[in-house]
């Protein structure tokens, strides 16, 4: 056990128990998976991707790139879960990963031995003997010893919201810049979040025993926190990581809500997401402790010099039963020191300098802390740490160590500045990149702007925070800056202890990826130069932590290769996400059933009464088919349909198609416009079928239109189409002609519409209609009527047909549209009204030839589907001009035809694509294809529409129909694509 | 990206549909070269790297066409109008 | 320059890696060349590459205006496939499968292709016979192709949401053949093979204006002075307009930011690609482990290589609507290209429209898979003054004649492509 005798903010009154790869142990509340573990002497927590070396602990914070383990279990598991960012709860369940088979023996670290072949670059170079060989066996090796942790094997249980803010000052991180921002903008008014990804907030202050305004750190986190508390302006977000800065002063968070519990509450989502809108930002996002790169400085037990510290003094926790740190600058001296302080045992501080500054030289020897001055590390020993070899100019010694903290100075946390574009720039006095181009409103405060002595964070977040809410309208007279105690904050720019072989063992630069000081040469040596060329050849920074540890260092290593200097050899950029964020936060509810909003037709319920079949057409949920009792197949159902409406009278809800009203003097011209055909000429009372193409001269859509007054039309669209045309309409009247007087209104889900088709249908409607004289003579075909049905009810009448059959279309305001149904299978059921659904409805269609989606595929011409004639020649419309090209005119173009099996028993399948008998099967004989096909009750056997080259001159002729990825291969006929009633004479009786 | 809508004031792009380029305007279909006009009407663009006037349509929001400046470097959106009638806010 | 070898292999594991070169000079300009060839992505390079290989022009300049690779040719989701429905299409990639299959022993570089499939999933009787359609044109083509049904599907793909979704899933179209590459290293083979025959690969070298004889480009000013050439061929994708405006040219192409993304490493869940038709979802897992999945372009103009929280939210959604499963895994990071959107989303391989300039733009979202095919057929084009049979339909004039090559039937919008 490593927990300290006393301190820490954990409430050791109480204890949490967890296990880890099956082992019991225990912790406190405060403490998270990495400080408890540590603190009950577990150091070996992970294997490294590549050679599988063992790995400890070596952050305290969401920068962590070893510490990654599954979290919890069976659906709730989240893989590569960093141990230092996960609240401890009782009952925690947490696995090492990517080993076997065990943590502490893994087979797979024999890859240490073959490590002088698998330099970066590795891959590119072999593998291609014998070629087929790759997918067959290289590969699959490669993919099983890839990865990391493994995926849940069930769906994710856990619920996930989303969010938006608006505020108009965001302050990210709660550090002392932090703190201090949110407190001036807070005192001013001014709306403020300030989101910490930490449980707590306080950042580095929680772990440093500076004092400010007197007391400690902790009493000024714990006054700062009451205060803004207490403002109903601020509003505090702990445990939310603002991951991402997107155009307009939105900012993306996750908050997770229910992270630190064994499971969400009831009605609790997991975690969630939150778009941030704010008018100002100060990120004050901290720093990162920086590695120094040297022989053996990935074994358990070397990690940040301010994580130790912070293990210490946060979590009291010893990262081992002794320590020593190897730095190179007084923040981790004194940091170092605090955990001496707190009760680590350290043995010894090894510093790259001359010489400590007198203060902190005397704090050390007052604690009996041992100074190395000019000192490097130069190697380790033990599978998890036993001991390192210091070397000075005086000589080298080996001191026997479990811990060891390395320093090699800050590197601003600068992430979000680059989501926008900007790039850092370097600040040789700091030897570190600070923030060039910030997003739009965002300023950045504290150590993250390079800013690194305490007195002058909190200045600096005073100031920025008054500023921002200044920026936002409110008066933030300037208010005095809290007061820090002065430390030093000297340094020495050092990334990596230089020429002394491999004696030591590999000295490595991004530890998740196993990237070493040599595979940086090697990159070097074989040209790949360019920062982002290093990245990709090597895996530098590619890892869960994104380079927050290692791109710096990296990127100085291959500096001193080029003999460039840093800035010349180019900049670290950042891109969203700054942590890595849950996809399931990213969906939030939208997945499963909810994926997608479902559209239920007006008579919805009506229809699963009927115990209908439902199917998706675009978002609607529209009935399939009506199976009854006894009938066990779908096409069973479908063929009595079809025939009950051929035969007598069927009904069925075409509700989804899009409706707009027009209303205006100009709606004739406008219609004329937008469709080929005329409909300025319309008689009042009268419906046309209209076709209205793109400009680009292929058909849009098609539908009918109504007059029903003078200066009012109702306009029906196919059902995918609804909303692209009602866009295009507007189109049309506020952009390509705003002299145009119109009105237009969407209308689609005001108005239910029930078709009502078959011979019988007259004398069925005749029973619903108020006094609506519906005769042929009172209304002819494509007439139109307004007046009421069922006892007062608001309709319109439309006698249409998209069956081929005598029909109407019955249009009642959207709440009537069930009892309209209702009301019409009780007319009809004398008659043997039989409900049907767009299975029928599209066999119905097919008999008769219309066409439908299937052939409006937005790659077709009027022409190609017959519809060509109807083009006015006496007008300008949309589309008329392009429509004239050579390719759209050719005579070759496919164009629409019906098509009969020669073996009538033979099904047809819309896809096949059409060969001339005996020609070979190749893109140059294709000659077309089938669009859409139906088992026609009417005739007995299988039709289809389809796209043929000549079609319209190749009635008669014999083709093949080729469809190789369902096995059919057969001769069709070519045929009218009207295959019943072609002179349409049932629908005008 | 937010969008400065001047009938529902600034809202979250996804609520409109883009359609491109506000700069071609539709040639006289009766002109002589009407087809050469046309062609470059509805294909070719400038696609600039800077400043560009562009519409787009509030779907979710007010249905309104509008006509705005935007940088396509940077996002930043500099100006917006009704795009038919080039009024502003209400 | 060594060839990659077994021998090669040993000797540098022996010497501890410090017998390797570069893989390519970093060469500087000289003052003319035979052919220019614009952009060092993965498509300039290809070009040059088989046109000092297949017509023999090795005096020839690829010129990057940063670093090899550093455009979308490395900001890609690494798909290879030909599954395409048009006969404009269909043949040309297939085309760039066939080069994929024999690229590495070609190239003698391992660009890690791995056909290891893809899925187009459909959920409606309406989308198969859609599929269908789709598959038959590709097995005209001679490509390989396979209608699934949903038994078959789940087989190979047992996670994914069979049981509670918003579209059930009736099935699949896979493309056995298709399936992803190395995307960089495709970059890094065709230039390291580009050089060793002959090829200049100038980095750091910034077009900034054409060299003009009358009507006909002659050469280029760039960041590093002036080089001549008889032939210039611009493969830049996004930046196509940026240069065609120096010479006043309007092409029928827009610059979209098209997003893509990974998630934190995992061991193997998803075996080849898999593609969610009813959201704006695809996904793969690459051989380090991350799923690579990607959506719809943000949908308009940009030229800032980024988008914006709506399209990562639609693409989460479609992801968690096919794969629940995938809830408590991470994103790791997103990117934005900068893509050549095309007026009906099929690429322009042309001679022209200017003597002496040869175009290659229009990739859409789809550049990546058509890297080697389209390398080989601009070559070819610029070699030959006119196109190869399976480049003949990606002609400019196109849009003027109506001869448009629309999968998607959307028509002149490209941000709906």
């Amino acid at each position: 056990m490593t927990r300290l005798a006393k301190g820490g903010l954990i409430d050791r009154s109480r204890t949490l128990s967890f296990a880890f790869d099956g082992k019991t142990f225990t912790g406190h509340p405060g403490d998270t998976l990495a400080s408890a573990l540590l603190a009950c002497g577990v150091r070996l927590v992970a294997r490294s991707f590549k050679y599988h070396r063992p790995r400890g602990v070596v952050t305290a914070g969401s920068e962590e790139p070893n510490a990654l383990v599954e979290l919890r279990t069976g659906a709730r598991r989240e893989p590569n879960t960093r141990a230092t960012t996960v609240e401890l709860y009782d009952g925690l369940e947490a696995a090492s990963q990517n080993r076997w088979p065990s943590l502490d023996f893994d087979a797979l670290s024999v890859n240490r031995l073959v490590s002088p072949f698998l330099g970066a670059g590795f891959y590119y170079k072999t593998f291609m003997w014998p070629a087929a060989f790759w997918e067959k066996v290289y590969e699959p090796v490669i993919r099983r010893a890839a990865g990391l942790g493994r995926a849940a094997d069930a769906p994710d249980p856990d619920h996930y919201e989303k969010a938006t803010a608006f505020c108009d000052v965001l302050v990210i991180g709660s550090g002392a810049a932090g703190l201090a921002a949110a407190l001036a903008a807070g005192r001013s008014g001014a709306r403020v979040i300030l989101a910490d990804e930490d449980f707590r907030l306080g950042g580095r202050l929680l772990s440093e025993r500076a004092g400010i305004d007197g007391g400690s750190a902790l009493d000024f986190v714990a006054r700062v926190e009451a205060e803004l508390s207490s403002l109903p302006n601020v509003r505090l977000m702990p445990r939310t990581t603002v991951f991402g800065a997107y155009d307009g002063s939105e900012y993306g968070a996750v908050e997770r809500v229910s992270d630190h519990l064994p499971a969400p509450l009831p009605f609790q989502p997991r975690q969630r997401l939150w778009r941030i809108v704010a008018k100002r930002c100060v990120l004050a996002a901290g720093a990162f402790d920086r590695p120094i790169v040297f022989p053996g400085n990935d074994r358990p037990g070397v990690m940040s010099a301010l994580a130790l510290a912070t293990y210490a003094t946060r979590y009291g926790a010893g990262a081992g039963a002794n320590a020593a740190v190897f730095s190179t600058n007084d923040h981790a001296v004194a940091a170092a020191l605090d955990a001496a302080e707190a009760g680590l045992k350290l043995d010894a501080v090894i510093d790259v300098r001359p010489a400590l500054p007198e203060a902190l030289a005397a704090r050390a020897k007052a604690l009996g802390v041992r100074v190395i001055t000019e000192g490097e590390v130069v190697a380790t020993s033990g599978k998890c740490l036993k001991s390192i070899t210091v070397s000075t100019p005086r000589g080298s010694e080996t001191l026997a160590v479990e811990a060891l903290g390395v320093s090699g100075g800050a590197t601003p946390n600068l992430n979000l500045t680059c989501h926008l574009g900007g790039k850092p720039v370097w600040r040789e006095d700091i030897a570190a990149f600070v923030p060039g181009a910030v997003p739009p409103g965002m300023a950045v405060a504290g150590a993250a702007a390079g800013t690194f002595a305490l007195a002058d964070i909190l200045a600096d977040g005073t100031r920025l925070g008054a500023s921002a809410a200044s920026d936002s309208g409110f008066d933030a007279s300037p208010v005095p800056a809290p007061q820090a105690e002065g430390a030093p904050t000297g340094f020495k720019a050092f990334f990596h202890v230089a020429g002394k072989g491999s004696k030591g063992g590999p000295a490595f630069v991004d530890q998740q990826n196993d990237v070493t000081a040599k595979d940086v040469a090697l990159a070097h040596r074989e040209g790949f130069r360019a920062v982002e060329l290093l990245k990709r050849y090597t895996t530098l920074g590619m890892a869960t932590d994104q380079g927050k540890t290692s791109n710096m260092v990296g990127l100085a290593l291959m500096a001193e290769l080029t003999g460039k200097g840093i800035p010349s050899t180019g900049t670290t950029v950042f891109r969203p996400p700054y942590t890595p964020v849950a996809l399931g936060v990213l969906a939030g509810h939208h997945r499963g059933v909810d994926f997608k909003p479902a559209r239920p037709t007006p008579t919805h319920e009506w229809a699963q009464a009927q115990g209908a079949v439902f199917v998706e057409t675009g978002l609607w949920m529209r009935a399939a088919y009506f199976p009854k009792p006894g009938e066990t197949d779908w096409l069973e159902s479908v063929n009595r349909e079809v025939k009950a409406t051929r035969e007598a009278v069927g009904v069925i809800d075409v509700s989804t198609f899009g409706k707009i009203d027009l209303q205006g003097p100009d709606v004739g011209v406008l219609l004329d416009r937008v469709y080929i055909n005329m409909f300025s000429t319309l008689a009042v009372g009268k419906a046309r079928y209209g076709v209205m193409l793109r400009e680009d001269g292929l058909v849009m859509d098609d539908g009918t239109t109504a007059r029903l007054a003078d200066d009012h039309y109702v306009m029906t669209t196919t059902t995918a189409n609804a909303a692209k045309v009602y866009q295009h309409l507007e189109f049309c009247l506020q952009v390509l002609w705003p002299d145009l007087d119109v009105c237009l209104a969407s209308v689609s889900e005001q108005w239910a519409q029930i078709a009502v088709s078959g011979p019988r249908s007259r004398e069925v409607l005749a029973k619903i209609v108020d006094g609506i004289d519906v005769t042929n003579a009172g209304m002819p075909f494509m007439g139109v009527a307004q007046g009421s049905v069922m006892g007062g009810v608001q309709a319109r009448i439309f006698r249409l047909s998209f069956s081929g059959e005598l029909g109407y279309e019955i249009a009642v305001p959207a709440r009537h549209g069930a009892a309209l149904m209702q009301a019409l299978m009780e007319a009809g059921a004398p008659f043997g009204i039989t409900p049907y659904g767009v299975e029928a409805l599209g066999v119905l269609r097919i008999e008769k030839g219309h066409v439908s989606g299937s052939e409006l595929t937005g790659q077709t011409c009027a022409r190609d589907l017959g519809l060509g004639k109807m083009a006015s020649t006496k007008k300008d419309y949309i589309g008329r001009v392009m429509a004239g090209r050579p390719a759209l005119t050719d005579p070759e173009r496919p164009t629409l035809v019906g098509f009969k099996p020669v073996d009538r028993t033979a099904r047809l399948r819309a896809g096949a694509h059409f060969l001339k008998p005996g020609a070979a099967a190749t893109t140059d004989n294709d000659e077309g294809y089938m669009t859409s096909t139906a088992f026609s009750p009417t005739l007995g056997h299988f039709i289809g529409l389809g796209l043929l080259k000549r079609g319209a001159e190749r009635m008669g002729e014999k083709v093949r129909a080729y469809d190789p990825v369902r096995g059919g291969d057969m001769e069709v006929e070519v045929c009218s694509p009207a295959f019943i009633d072609p002179q349409g004479e049932k629908q005008r009786v | 990206m937010r969008i400065p809508c001047p009938y529902c004031g600034a809202r979250s792009s996804h609520e409109f549909a883009y359609l491109g380029d506000a700069a071609p305007t539709r040639p006289d279909p009766s002109a002589p070269d009407a087809a050469e006009a046309f062609h470059s009407y509805v294909y070719e663009r400038d696609n600039p790297a800077g400043p560009m006037d562009e519409l787009w349509y509030h779907s979710a929001g007010c249905r309104r066409w509008l006509k705005l400046t935007r940088d396509t470097r940077t996002h930043a959106i500099t100006a917006v109008v009704f795009a038919g009638t080039g009024e502003g806010a209400r | 320059m060594s060839r990659y070898s077994v021998f090669s292999l040993i000797a540098n594991a022996l010497n501890g890696q410090t017998g390797w070169k570069p893989a390519w000079r970093d060469a500087a300009p000289k003052p003319a060349y035979d052919v220019i060839v614009v952009g060092g992505g993965g498509h300039g390079l290809a070009t040059a590459y088989y046109l000092a290989k297949e017509h023999g022009i090795r005096n020839v300049a690829v010129l990057e205006k940063a670093h090899v690779g550093s455009g979308n040719a490395g900001r890609n989701t690494t798909i290879i496939r030909s599954n395409y429905l048009l006969p404009g299409n269909e043949p040309f990639y297939e085309w760039s499968m066939k080069l994929w299959e024999g690229l590495e022993q070609d190239l003698n570089y391992n660009a890690m292709v791995s056909q290891r499939g893809i899925i187009n999933l459909f959920h409606s009787d309406g989308q198969r016979d859609a599929y269908a359609r789709r598959g038959n044109a590709m097995r005209l083509a001679g490509a390989d192709a396979e209608l699934l049904d949903r038994a078959q599907v789940r087989a190979l793909c047992p996670f994914l949401d069979f049981d509670n979704s918003r579209f059930p899933i009736k099935g699949g179209l896979m493309q056995a053949r298709a399936g992803t590459a190395r995307h960089d290293a495709v970059v890094w083979g065709y230039a390291r093979a580009a050089d060793r025959l002959g090829v200049d690969i100038v980095q750091n070298c910034e077009v900034t204006g054409f060299i003009r004889e009358g009507d006909a480009v002659v050469g280029v000013e760039t960041t590093r002075g002036a080089i001549r050439a008889a032939k210039v061929g611009l493969a830049v994708a996004g930046s196509t307009s940026r240069l065609t405006r120096l010479l006043d040219l309007r092409l029928p192409i827009e610059s979209h930011a098209l997003q893509a993304f990974v998630s934190e490493g995992l061991k193997p869940l998803v075996p080849g690609v898999i593609t969610f038709g009813m959201g704006h979802f695809y996904v793969s897992q690459s051989d380090k482990g991350g799923l690579v999945f990607g959506g719809d372009i943000d949908g308009y103009n940009s030229y800032a290589q980024r988008g914006n929280l709506p399209v990562v939210e639609d693409v989460a959604e479609g992801g968690m609507a096919v794969m629940p499963l995938i809830g408590r895994l991470r994103m790791l990071r997103a990117w934005g290209g900068l893509v050549d959107m095309s007026m009906d989303g099929s690429p322009i391989i042309d001679v022209g429209p200017l003597p002496g300039l040869y175009l290659n733009t229009g990739w859409n979202y789809g550049g990546f898979k058509a890297t080697p095919a389209s390398g080989w057929c601009f070559a070819h084009t610029i070699a030959r003054d006119q196109a190869h049979a399976f480049n003949a339909a990606f002609r400019l004039d196109r849009f003027r004649s109506g001869h448009i090559i629309d999968e998607k039937g959307v028509g002149a919008q490209p941000n709906l492509h």
